[in-house]
């Protein structure tokens, strides 16, 4: 659990394009990207980062496979077990007429299950309190944040990312809380994922 | 690597202008900034006035019963559950574009995608109302619900479509709101960031719930909205064929039938575009958003309403065509004596429905009435009247004439409190709509942002050159080299 104070050398970019080379560069020379805020979603960042696939449609199937088993089991318990009804002479077990249900409580469970736990993952809370690198993070800058590690020299590295491209650099300390996430933890090195 | 993606010179673009992103930032949530317009105020006034007639009319029904309403012998539904159909078929529209067309990947949902939403969720909390009401002692609505009680357990009835209808319009209605608000995270997050006073700060600080942009975040929030979108297209699919089934698995002649599931659906989806449309013409004109939601976004949704009025039009006919064919004298004497028959006492309501729902749309087949606004918003209009009359068709031209001449109904009219119901939830509607448009983001920005490069006026300006080169260079390359 990430915590405490922090130190991160952040810089911004303004065009994705740019962006894009930066973070390769940033990587190769051996910096590990603490993340990089964006306003909208940049197709192909998340890999340019080294940042795995997330699973979270797998849990959604999961909840999805749930909602169906408890609407079947419930609707059988009732009306074969608890209480049966008799309507119309049909059959107690009335499976097509449960289909309906089955499948509203499908689509209800995977769809409330997958948002909680994407609110869980992505720390997403009303009252949560966190630390934002850059206000225009949500308008038009790319905001790239590297933390700092005792062996890391903050003005080579603010350096480097202006030679990268970045137009406004800057040091900023953080008091981090369990919302930081630790994205970087599973970005390969970039050495690892080319193999060179 | 100027450009990331490339789109074709013949796409006209989807947004208009000189745009960069700070300037989509600035068009779009200016608005939520400023102090509301003179326009907004009296519009806004009306709709609470409407809302609390509205109010009054349902105090007045839940105090003296249901004889409020002019229900009677055999018609037991009327304008309450035509009001419920046609406002769910409006919500139908908002799944449709911010779902379906994101998995036929459509770019110029992006403009519209998130009003409509919003005007989902709006009519289906109208929507909602007419049978929770209409249920008379509603104190006692949570008997729908399958809880363990002290009667037994008596559990409610899994069989019937309406308790289906329960479970369908509450998923649906929830389904919508997640889906509707996790995209509206990081657009919240744009005005929090922007905010200059304390209270704004705080209140959009905690309606984002501390969204911060993180790459992680993205890729998860894509992976969410395409799952959600895949839920919800087969969901809206499912809604409106369940509220057909509370009419398609009685034995009522006129409800009796199996096309009704794709009738209906098709049903919804053209008056939701028609409410889409009376909407986004007056909210694009207001708050000045001409660039974003273009004429060519106008002309696409026109291109659906032909496309689904045809639909429809071809179900009426097949409708009427079964009922004869079918030899059921009590299903072909609905058809041929209380609804095409122009003298019976609804006759009229059944050529106002043909005429507004099947002739008019045809419009549409021209391009230029299909760009024209005045033509657009009139014609909205009218898809969104002969809508109404479609639901009022079937239910009450099925049931006022019953199997026994003896019990036929006198002419049925609703009461001014009938009547007052429905205007309240035109009230709530636009209450809830003029407050989304004032304090909510009514275009998704960042959306708008990451097909900006690609459809921005300004960007594909650029390209042509490039297009020009790259095809020139294409036909040297291949087709001299293979001479």
């Amino acid at each position: 659990m990430a915590g405490g104070i922090k130190k991160f050398v952040v810089g911004s970019f303004e065009d994705e394009a740019v962006l894009f080379p930066a973070v390769k560069n940033v990587r190769k020379a051996g910096y590990k990207i603490h993340d990089v805020y964006t306003p909208f979603p940049v197709h192909g960042l998340d890999h340019a980062l080294g940042l795995r696939e997330t699973s979270l449609h797998t849990a959604g199937f999961i909840y999805a496979i749930t909602g169906t088993t408890t609407a079947l089991t419930f609707m059988t318990w009732v009306f074969t077990k608890d209480w049966p009804l008799n309507i119309g002479g049909k059959p107690y077990f009335a499976l097509p007429a449960w289909i309906p249900i089955t499948f509203e409580l499908t689509v209800l469970f995977s769809a409330v299950g997958m948002v909680l736990t994407f609110c869980y993952l992505c720390q997403l809370s009303p009252f949560i309190k966190k630390h934002h690198f850059h206000p225009r993070a949500t308008d038009d800058l790319f905001v790239m944040a590297i933390e700092c590690t005792d062996k890391t020299n903050d003005s080579e590295l603010q350096q480097f990312l202006e030679r990268t491209g970045a137009k406004e650099v800057n040091v900023q300390v953080a008091e981090t809380g369990w919302w930081l996430g630790r994205y970087d933890r599973d970005q390969k090195l970039y050495r690892d994922e080319k193999g060179y | 690597m100027s450009l990331l993606k490339y789109e074709s010179q013949l796409r006209e673009p989807l947004v208009d202008g000189n745009k960069d992103y700070h300037q989509v930032t600035e068009d779009i949530i200016k608005p939520i900034e400023m102090k509301p317009s003179r326009l907004w105020y009296i519009g806004f006034y009306i709709s609470v006035v409407l809302l609390l007639f509205g109010v009054y009319s349902v105090y007045r029904e839940v105090t003296y019963g249901i004889g409020q309403w002019n229900l009677n012998k055999t018609i037991g539904w009327g304008w309450d559950i035509t009001n419920f159909v046609w406002w769910v078929g409006i919500g139908h529209a908002g799944t449709l574009i911010s779902a379906i067309l994101l998995l036929f990947r459509q770019g110029w949902r992006t403009g519209v995608n998130r009003a409509a939403e919003a005007m989902t969720i709006f009519a289906v909390m109208c929507a909602g109302q007419f049978p929770i009401w209409h249920m008379g002692r509603v104190w006692m609505a949570f008997f729908v619900l399958p809880y363990p009680n002290s009667r037994g357990p008596l559990w409610v009835n899994f069989n019937s479509p309406l308790l289906w209808d329960v479970f369908a319009i509450s998923t649906y209605f929830t389904v919508s709101l997640l889906f509707w608000y996790s995209g509206l995270l990081p657009d919240l997050a744009t005005v929090r960031d922007r905010a200059k006073t304390k209270l704004r700060k705080l209140l959009y600080g905690i309606a984002s719930f501390g969204w911060t942009g993180s790459t992680k975040h993205w890729q998860r929030h894509e992976s969410l909205s395409l799952v959600l979108a895949g839920l919800s297209t087969p969901l809206v699919l499912s809604v409106h064929t369940i509220v057909s089934f509370d009419f398609a698995t009685s034995v009522i002649p006129g409800w009796h039938t199996t096309i009704f599931p794709p009738y209906f659906v098709a049903g919804a989806i053209f008056s939701g575009f028609a409410m889409v449309q009376t909407l986004l013409i007056v909210v694009r004109k207001v708050m000045g958003l001409q660039d974003y939601i273009t004429i060519g976004h106008i002309d696409a949704m026109n291109k659906v309403i032909v496309l689904t009025g045809s639909i429809v039009g071809c179900a009426y006919l097949t409708e009427l065509f079964i009922a004869w064919y079918g030899q059921n004298p009590y299903e072909w004497y609905v058809f041929k004596e209380n609804r095409a028959n122009p003298f019976s006492p609804y006759g009229w309501s059944y050529w106002l429905m043909m005429f507004c729902n099947v002739v008019s749309p045809q419009l549409f087949w021209s391009r230029k009435l299909r760009r024209n606004i005045a033509v657009t918003f009139f014609m909205s209009i009218i898809v969104n009247i002969g809508m109404w009359y479609e639901r009022f068709v079937i239910i009450v031209t099925s049931v006022y004439r019953d199997f026994l001449p003896s019990s036929w109904s006198t002419y049925y009219s609703p009461t001014i409190w009938e009547i007052g119901f429905y205007l309240g939830t035109f009230g709530l509607f636009f209450t809830c709509f003029f407050l989304f448009a004032k304090y909510f983001p009514v275009i998704a920005v960042a959306e708008i942002k990451s097909i900006l490069k690609t459809s921005g006026e300004n960007y594909k300006r650029k390209m042509t050159d490039i297009e020009k080169a790259d095809s020139e260079k294409f036909y040297h390359e291949e087709v001299e080299h293979a001479h």
